[in-house]
C-alpha cells in the first residue's frame, strides 16, 4: 500500500535516511515489537518505537503505576498514578501514533504463558529489573527461536546486548545462572538514574529499529556497558554462542522454562 | 526538453515543502526499476538546491535539469539500482 501524504510526512525522517528509506519504513510498519515491562527501560522503547511507526507493539506488565515510578518511566504521568502501567502505557502511544496497534498484556509473564505471548511478535524487548524475568525471557527466546534485545540498569550503568537465539551468545551464555540471593541488589534498593532508563531502554529501541529494518549491526556477540560517572561506553566482545550454554548449546540441559524464584528483597 | 527523454514516471513536488519535497522525490524513486526515468516537477528555489544534490547523493544519475521559465523545473534522473 502507497504511503499517505500524512505518513511521508510523519515518517520522513526515517525515509530519507538512505538505511531505512520506503522500504525500511515499510518493514517497521508491518513489523511487531514485544516489550516485556512498561518500567524505565520500556517507557522510551515503547515512546520511540510507537513513534517509529513500528506495526504492532505488545506491552506486558502486571503492575500499576506507582509515585516512585515516575522519576524515570517518563511514559506514565502523574494523572496516571494508580492505573495499570500497559493501559497507560498504551495511551501514551496512541497519543504520539494512532496509527499504532498497541496490544496489552496486564500479568505476570511465567513458564506457562510467556511462549504464547513472544510467538507472536517479530523481535522481543526485555526492560524487566529482576533475574527471574531476565533468565525466563531468554530461555522462552530461545526456544521460541525469537530475537531479542536484554537489558539492564542500575545506579549510574547501564547495559545491554542482542541475541539471534542460535547464532549469537544467549544472557545465559555470559550469565550462567542466577546471582546469589542478596548478592545484587534491585533497583529500588540500590537507586537509578533516571535518564539511565533513558539512554539504555532508546538503545534497545534502536536494536529493535535496525533488527526490523535490516539496517547496519546489530549488538550481537558483544556487550555494550555504559557508565555515567565516567562518560565511559564500552563494547565487550563475548565468546561465541552456545559452548556448554545450558540452554542454547546444541545439546541443552535446560529444555523447559523454569520461574526462579524472586529473592525476597525485590518481592513487592 | 523533458521530452527528449523517455520519461517513466513523473512526480510533482510543487505543493510539499522540504523534507517532503525529497520524502515524495524518493518513494517514486523506489517504485522504479533500474535505469528506468524519473521527471520531478519542482520550485524554483529550496527544491531546486536541496533535491538534486539529495538524489545524487543516494547514487541515482541526474540526467538533466530543465529550466521551464515559470519558476518551475523538471528534473530528469535515471534510477540507479534496485
Amino acid at each position: 500500500m502507497p504511503f499517505t501524504d500524512e505518513q511521508l510526512e510523519r515518517y520522513s525522517r526515517h525515509i530519507i535516511l538512505k538505511e531505512i528509506g520506503v522500504k525500511g519504513q515499510k518493514k517497521l510498519m508491518n513489523g511487531s515489537v514485544l516489550i516485556i515491562g512498561a518500567g524505565g527501560l520500556g517507557a522510551p522503547a515503547a515512546m520511540y518505537l510507537a513513534a517509529a511507526g513500528v506495526g504492532k507493539i505488545g506491552i506486558a506488565d502486571a503492575d500499576s503505576v506507582d509515585l516512585s515510578n515516575l522519576q524515570r518511566q517518563i511514559i506514565h504521568t502523574t494523572a496516571d498514578l494508580g492505573k495499570p502501567k500497559v493501559e497507560s502505557a498504551a495511551e501514551t502511544m496512541k497519543a504520539i501514533n494512532p496509527e499504532v496497534e498497541v496490544e496489552t498484556y496486564h500479568k505476570f509473564l511465567t513458564s506457562s504463558n510467556i511462549l504464547d505471548i513472544v510467538k507472536d511478535y517479530d523481535f522481543v524487548l526485555d526492560g524487566t529489573d529482576n533475574f527471574p524475568a531476565k533468565f525466563l525471557i531468554n530461555d522462552a527466546c530461545v526456544m521460541a527461536d525469537k530475537p531479542f534485545s536484554h537489558a539492564g540498569i542500575l545506579r549510574f550503568k547501564g547495559q545491554l546486548m542482542t541475541i539471534i537465539p542460535h547464532e549469537t551468545p544467549c544472557y545465559r551464555c555470559v550469565f550462567k545462572t542466577m546471582p546469589p540471593k542478596d548478592a545484587i541488589p534491585s533497583c529500588k534498593e540500590a537507586g537509578v538514574v533516571g535518564a539511565m532508563a533513558g539512554v539504555i531502554g532508546s538503545l534497545q529501541a534502536l536494536e529493535a529499529v535496525k533488527y526490523l529494518t535490516g539496517a547496519g549491526d546489530l549488538l550481537t556477540g558483544k556487550l555494550l556497558t555504559f557508565d555515567a560517572l565516567h562518560n565511559k561506553f564500552h563494547t565487550i566482545a563475548l565468546p561465541p554462542r552456545g559452548n556448554g550454554c545450558d540452554v542454547c548449546s546444541d545439546h541443552p540441559k535446560i529444555t523447559e522454562l523454569i520461574d526462579y524464584e524472586q529473592p525476597a528483597c525485590a518481592l513487592k | 526538453m523533458a521530452d527528449a527523454y523517455k520519461i517513466d514516471e513523473t512526480v510533482d513536488i510543487t505543493n510539499v515543502v522540504c523534507p517532503v519535497t525529497f520524502v515524495k522525490t524518493k518513494v517514486a524513486l523506489e517504485e522504479l526499476d533500474d535505469g528506468q526515468i524519473l521527471s520531478v516537477h519542482m520550485k524554483d528555489g529550496e527544491p531546486v538546491q536541496n533535491v538534486p544534490r539529495s538524489v545524487k547523493e543516494e547514487g541515482h544519475q541526474i540526467l538533466k535539469l530543465i529550466d521551464n521559465e515559470d519558476g518551475t523545473y523538471d528534473l530528469i534522473v535515471k534510477k540507479v539500482g534496485d
